[in-house]
């Protein structure tokens, strides 16, 4: 009997993401990168001033747009078939442990997210500064990869494409704007009455568990310049919390789970 | 594994021919249709109430710089074409400067609301709706004068040669003598005063203003600077009928 492999989480991700490259996110990506220049470039031709920095913004939010799309959509897709197929109880018979697998997993799919944002950046150096872009490039890696991480969780604890789908978009569009929810409910025309104050609180409680996603991957650090090292430490450090408690949740749920 | 694009299709022969043949008419008709139906920009009366600025961030989700730049492209389309032959003459123009408030609010940093307040809206045949972007402008340049400047100084010069205001023109020259104090800033801007007290027509004032925007670096974009440059042609051109007339 040949031994064990040591580490048997690398080789998960290293078939994961084998399966993302062969599959067709490669070609979504790359059409990606095709309509959001083609788009800016339109843009471009219909503004009067600002018409680089319309297309470096532009061009940027629609290319962070699609990597979490794809990402999301990818791990969901890929998560679903497998359970379909029954390839996780095969993968679950071999001698590899349920943590193991599911980490292997995430890693796989966080470096395929990796990946997809790397290529992403690439067309902004026509626009922005490389010290600007290399701070919005790995803010875009660490969110792929916290957006894979919740699309993990919620396929693999939902079970259903549809609702796995609904619930990382809910989560990452909450976690975009709950900045400016919490500002508008905290507003000086806000309702000074019980159920106003109720919702302030409600909205306060719920921006306690949602990743503050408003604050990275800005399309302003194109423009205006990178945020400080410090300052993007502080916004990432954030994200690399949320992973930490999305891939917790993820395994906690993964090993008491009845296959 | 099978690869993405790997055929496991029938060939086309396979596909019954009236199927075929319907899917081809669906798309004429789907493409004759929309070409029937085109849409060109949109009516003055057309533009809605605008958002606060607060909602336009809420609707940003964390993208303020590229939502204010796409709001202020999608706001100069309105009453920009069809059967107009001056654009921008209809526009409710209370409502077009609340646009304009809560796209800068969106984005402070932009140049966009200020630059198509001032060289687009602000120059409308009508003195009331002239003024009343002008009065925009002088608000909002408060905010942050370094950069705001030439939105104001092009106003100043609005005032004196469209709207006949002197008091006016001197008013925005002042306050861009008192608060523009960047080193950058030419010193004709921060002698706005005098230039616009200067007894120059408005062709040789706005060459001077477009030559020492250039001269500076201010102005790095080069669609702004071909549409500065036509701006300039068309008010030659027709400085040049008025003097034949």
């Amino acid at each position: 009997m040949k031994d064990l492999p040591r580490f048997p989480s690398i080789i998960v991700a290293g078939y994961t993401l084998v399966e993302a490259l062969r599959s067709g996110l490669p070609w979504l990506a790359a059409a990606s990168v095709v309509a959001a220049l083609g788009l800016s470039g339109f843009l471009s031709q219909v503004a009067i001033t600002e018409a680089t920095a319309l297309q470096a913004s532009v061009c940027g939010a629609l290319l962070r747009a699609c990597a979490v799309f794809l990402i999301a959509a990818h791990v969901v897709a890929s998560t679903a078939r497998e359970a379909n197929d029954k390839g996780l109880e095969l993968a679950l018979a071999l001698p590899i442990s349920r943590p193991a697998y599911y980490i292997g997993k995430l890693l796989g799919f966080a470096c395929a997210g990796t990946l997809l944002a790397t290529l992403f950046a690439l067309p902004l150096l026509l626009w922005s500064k490389p010290a600007d872009l290399a701070a919005w490039w790995i803010s875009l890696a660490a969110e792929t990869v916290l957006v894979a991480a919740a699309a993990l969780f919620f396929a693999s604890a939902l079970t259903q494409m549809v609702a796995a789908m609904a619930a990382t978009a809910g989560l990452y569009l909450l976690g975009r704007s709950i900045a400016a929810i919490q500002a508008i409910a905290g507003g000086p025309l806000a309702a000074d009455s019980l159920p106003g104050e109720a919702a302030r609180w409600a909205v306060d409680a719920i921006a306690l568990l949602l990743p503050r996603l408003d604050l990275v991957t800005r399309g302003e650090w194109l423009l205006y310049g990178a945020p400080t090292a410090s300052e993007l430490f502080l916004s990432l450090s954030g994200l690399g919390l949320y992973l930490a408690l999305l891939a917790m949740a993820g395994l906690f749920d993964f090993s008491r789970r009845n296959l | 594994m099978t690869g993405f694009w790997s055929g496991r299709e029938r060939p086309l022969a396979a596909v019954p021919a009236w199927i075929a043949l319907l899917l081809a008419l669906a798309l004429a008709g789907q493409v004759f249709s929309q070409f029937a139906r085109r849409v060109g920009a949109p009516s003055a009366a057309e533009l809605p109430h605008a958002p606060s600025a607060r909602a336009l961030r809420l609707a940003s989700l964390g993208e303020p710089a590229a939502l204010a730049r796409l709001a202020m492209i999608w706001l100069q389309a309105f009453d920009s074409g069809g059967a107009n032959t001056v654009p921008y003459q209809q526009l409710d123009y209370p409502r077009v400067v609340a646009w304009l408030r809560a796209i800068l609010a969106t984005d402070p940093r932009s140049g966009y609301p200020l630059f198509a307040a001032a060289r687009v809206y602000a120059e409308n045949a009508d003195p009331a709706k002239a003024r009343l972007v002008c009065e925009f402008i002088f608000e909002e340049f408060a905010a942050d004068p370094n950069r705001r400047w030439p939105a104001l100084a092009h106003a100043a010069l609005l005032a004196k040669h469209r709207l006949h205001d002197l008091p006016l023109a001197r008013r925005y020259a002042a306050a861009i003598g008192r608060l523009a104090t960047d080193e950058s800033i030419p010193l004709w801007a921060r002698q706005m005063e005098i230039f616009i007290l200067e007894d120059m027509n408005e062709l040789d004032a706005a060459k001077v203003m477009l030559g020492g925007l250039l001269a500076t670096g201010r102005i790095r974009d080069p669609e702004e600077q071909r549409f500065l440059q036509r701006r300039l042609d068309e008010l030659e051109s027709r400085l040049k009928g008025a003097n034949r007339r």
